[in-house]
């Protein structure tokens, strides 16, 4: 998997060590990490996983911040395992700014300059230039808890861009703002890390930050690396049930024989592609419909009967969980789960169209 | 805010239980085994005060208060402070930070030794820093031959003595603020090119200064009262080392009526310290 990733984009082939190159490993003794993350000039790579499966610690282990117990970090070919932080080309823009509190937004921003030793005068002209970048100049001379949400996050960019780092990290950017800012902040951020030259890696939990913001995902689940690729490859194939559910998708994995995956655990699944072997199978909850009475004549070749576990609102859709042959999720419109009468406890059918089903090998 | 502070500020509304002069609380009575120890200790803390303020000479005040002798201890006693103060920040203040953020084995130890002089009797306190700084102390020996510099019964002895018993004050102080002070505002500024000390001087020390602050204030008021460590090291020498609190011991074998107007001169420092801390930390902690 992570092979064909790379030969998919030629260009971190090319370059002899330019860009990231990197294998994180920090022992917590219960928890390990061990990450590989390779990325060339120009790429923009998020780790997406769930809570407490160790982004934000390879994040800051590339920073420095957190030291590695082994594998090695390798920017643009020279080592940095044994370089402490301030020696290193790295900015962050951390979840909740950090931005200094005592600081203007301007001397914020010209703080990394000014550790790099240039006079106060040209640092605060450059960060000048970064805030005017960012359209803050009206609030250079702001403290940041005069500043919004989405300021302070553009300051704390323009801060980490300011000491022109190699490689730019981005935790969570998003987390702190509320949804109407989100929208536009992301949009903006966007922008900012398409014209970014060096690396970019980003933390997030968000699926849609993800796929919006980077070329490509490498989701952590427990430590490590369980899936890399870019976001439509891996919307379209997940490999595992976290982003299966972060996606959408009913997911499970079997043995294909011809047009039939036998699931490991539960039923048959018909396909339309020909595999054998280890396969996932997939297909969106709005794909499922679902009949009170057994249905005849359906053109359907997948059914089972199930259980309704649980219905909730998702959007103007009803999302039912299913249990019984098969853990299933179903999308169906108001109107059809009050004509079915649904209930926690309702027994119902649940038919698939082969043609709605995806499957790829394991 | 405790009661204590809402009386210490005079123009502060009274914010009492609407059932207040009932001595009822929440409209429940206070129990008398509770309230009459209470209003003994208030009183216990008060009447010395003001036995100080009714005792005072008012008419022959402004005479004691002119003459030479009181200036001289006076000047001597808020310039000693000072420096004392002075001391223990340059030295203190990087103590409590290798206190808070530098992880060594033993540094409980150490952390309990640096508060020694806090409970410390002063005059022991005194009799150490002969032994240490004395003619023929371990280390004065040294600085006596090798400097020609002598420290005790000088000017600067009180100075020394003063901080060695003031200092633990701002070392916890800051120490507390240190600790309870964001650390990754440090980390930030590492990953902007910041190294351990300049991070510390742009963004750790800005972030604290209301701790400093506090503590250098708590120092100076307790250099200001010292007594024990301060007669015992550098002796009692009207000009050099007499400083306020040696004065008003020995005006009152002789003359109580001038002990007693320059007690009220300390008394008003300490006011004026109290309501200066008052409004500099304790509201804003």
């Amino acid at each position: 998997m992570t092979t064909r990733d790379r030969t998919e984009s030629p260009a971190r082939e090319t370059g002899a060590g330019a860009g990231l190159d990197a294998r994180l490993v920090v022992d917590r003794g219960s928890f390990r990490l061990d990450v590989a993350l390779t990325a060339a000039p120009g790429d923009v790579v998020a780790l997406l996983g769930p809570n407490g499966a160790g982004k934000t610690t390879a994040l800051r282990a590339l920073a420095g911040l957190v030291p590695l117990d082994g594998g090695h970090l390798r920017l643009d070919g020279t080592p940095l395992d044994r370089t402490p932080p301030e020696g290193r080309p790295v900015g962050v823009v951390f979840q909740d700014y950090l931005l200094f509190p005592h600081l203007t937004a301007l001397d914020n921003v010209a703080f990394g300059p000014r550790c790099q030793g240039l006079a106060k005068a040209d640092a605060r002209e450059r960060a000048a230039e970064w805030l005017d970048r960012m359209g803050l100049a009206a609030h250079a001379g702001a403290r940041p808890r005069r500043l919004s949400g989405g300021q302070a996050q553009r300051v704390a960019l323009a801060r980490a861009l300011a000491t022109r780092p190699r490689l730019l990290l981005l935790d969570e950017p998003l987390a702190a703002l509320d949804a109407r800012t989100r929208l536009e902040v992301r949009a903006q951020l966007r922008r900012h890390l398409a014209g970014f030259e060096a690396v970019a890696v980003l933390v997030t939990h968000d699926p849609l930050d993800a796929m919006v913001l980077a070329d490509r995902l490498v989701v952590v689940e427990g430590g490590r690396v369980v899936q890399e690729g870019a976001p439509a490859d891996i919307a379209r194939r997940p490999r595992t049930d976290y982003i299966a559910q972060l996606v959408g998708l009913n997911l499970y994995r079997g043995r294909a024989e011809g047009h039939t995956v036998r699931l490991d655990e539960g039923p048959s699944v018909t396909i339309t592609e020909e595999l054998s072997g280890p396969v996932f199978v997939a297909f969106p909850p709005s794909a499922v419909t679902l009949h009170r009475e057994r249905p005849t004549g359906s053109s359907a070749r997948n059914l089972w009967q199930c259980e309704v576990a649980g219905l909730e609102t998702h959007g103007d859709r009803i999302r039912a969980d299913l249990t019984g042959d098969l853990p299933l999720a179903a999308d169906l419109t108001t109107a059809a789960a009050a004509e079915l009468d649904l209930f926690p406890g309702a027994k119902v059918w649940g038919s698939v169209k082969a043609v709605q089903t995806h499957a790829y090998p394991a | 805010m405790t009661p204590e502070e809402r009386t210490a500020a005079p123009p502060a509304p009274r914010k009492r239980s609407p059932r207040a002069g009932t001595w009822a609380v929440g409209g429940r009575g206070v129990p008398l085994p509770l309230l009459l120890p209470a209003l003994l200790g208030l009183a216990f803390l008060l009447v010395p005060l003001l036995a100080l303020l009714v005792r005072a000479p008012w008419s022959g005040l402004p005479e004691q208060l002119t003459s030479a002798g009181v200036w001289q201890a006076l000047r001597l006693s808020l310039i000693c402070a000072t420096a004392a103060t002075a001391v223990s920040l340059v030295i203190g203040v990087p103590l409590a930070w290798v206190l808070a953020r530098v992880e060594f084995p033993g540094r409980g130890l150490v952390r309990a030794l640096v508060t020694l002089p806090l409970v410390l009797p002063p005059v022991v306190g005194g009799v150490a820093l002969l032994m240490a700084l004395g003619r023929n102390g371990i280390v004065g020996r040294w600085l006596d031959s090798w400097f020609g510099v002598t420290l005790p019964f000088t000017t600067a002895g009180v100075v020394l003595a003063e901080a060695f018993v003031a200092m633990p004050f701002l070392v916890i102080s800051v120490e507390g603020t240190l600790r309870a002070a964001d650390r990754r505002f440090e980390e930030a500024a590492a990953t902007l090119g910041a190294s351990r000390f300049t991070a510390f001087r742009r963004v750790t020390l800005p972030l604290i200064a209301p701790g400093i602050a506090a503590g250098a204030v708590l120092a100076w008021a307790r250099a200001l009262g010292e007594f024990g460590a301060t007669i015992t090291f550098a002796g009692n020498f009207p000009g050099r080392t007499q400083t306020m609190p040696l004065a008003v011991y020995l005006a009152l074998q002789s003359d109580p009526e001038a002990a007693i107007a320059l007690s009220l001169v300390l008394l008003t420092v300490s006011v004026a310290v109290l309501a200066g801390l008052r409004d500099r930390w304790m509201t804003a902690s």
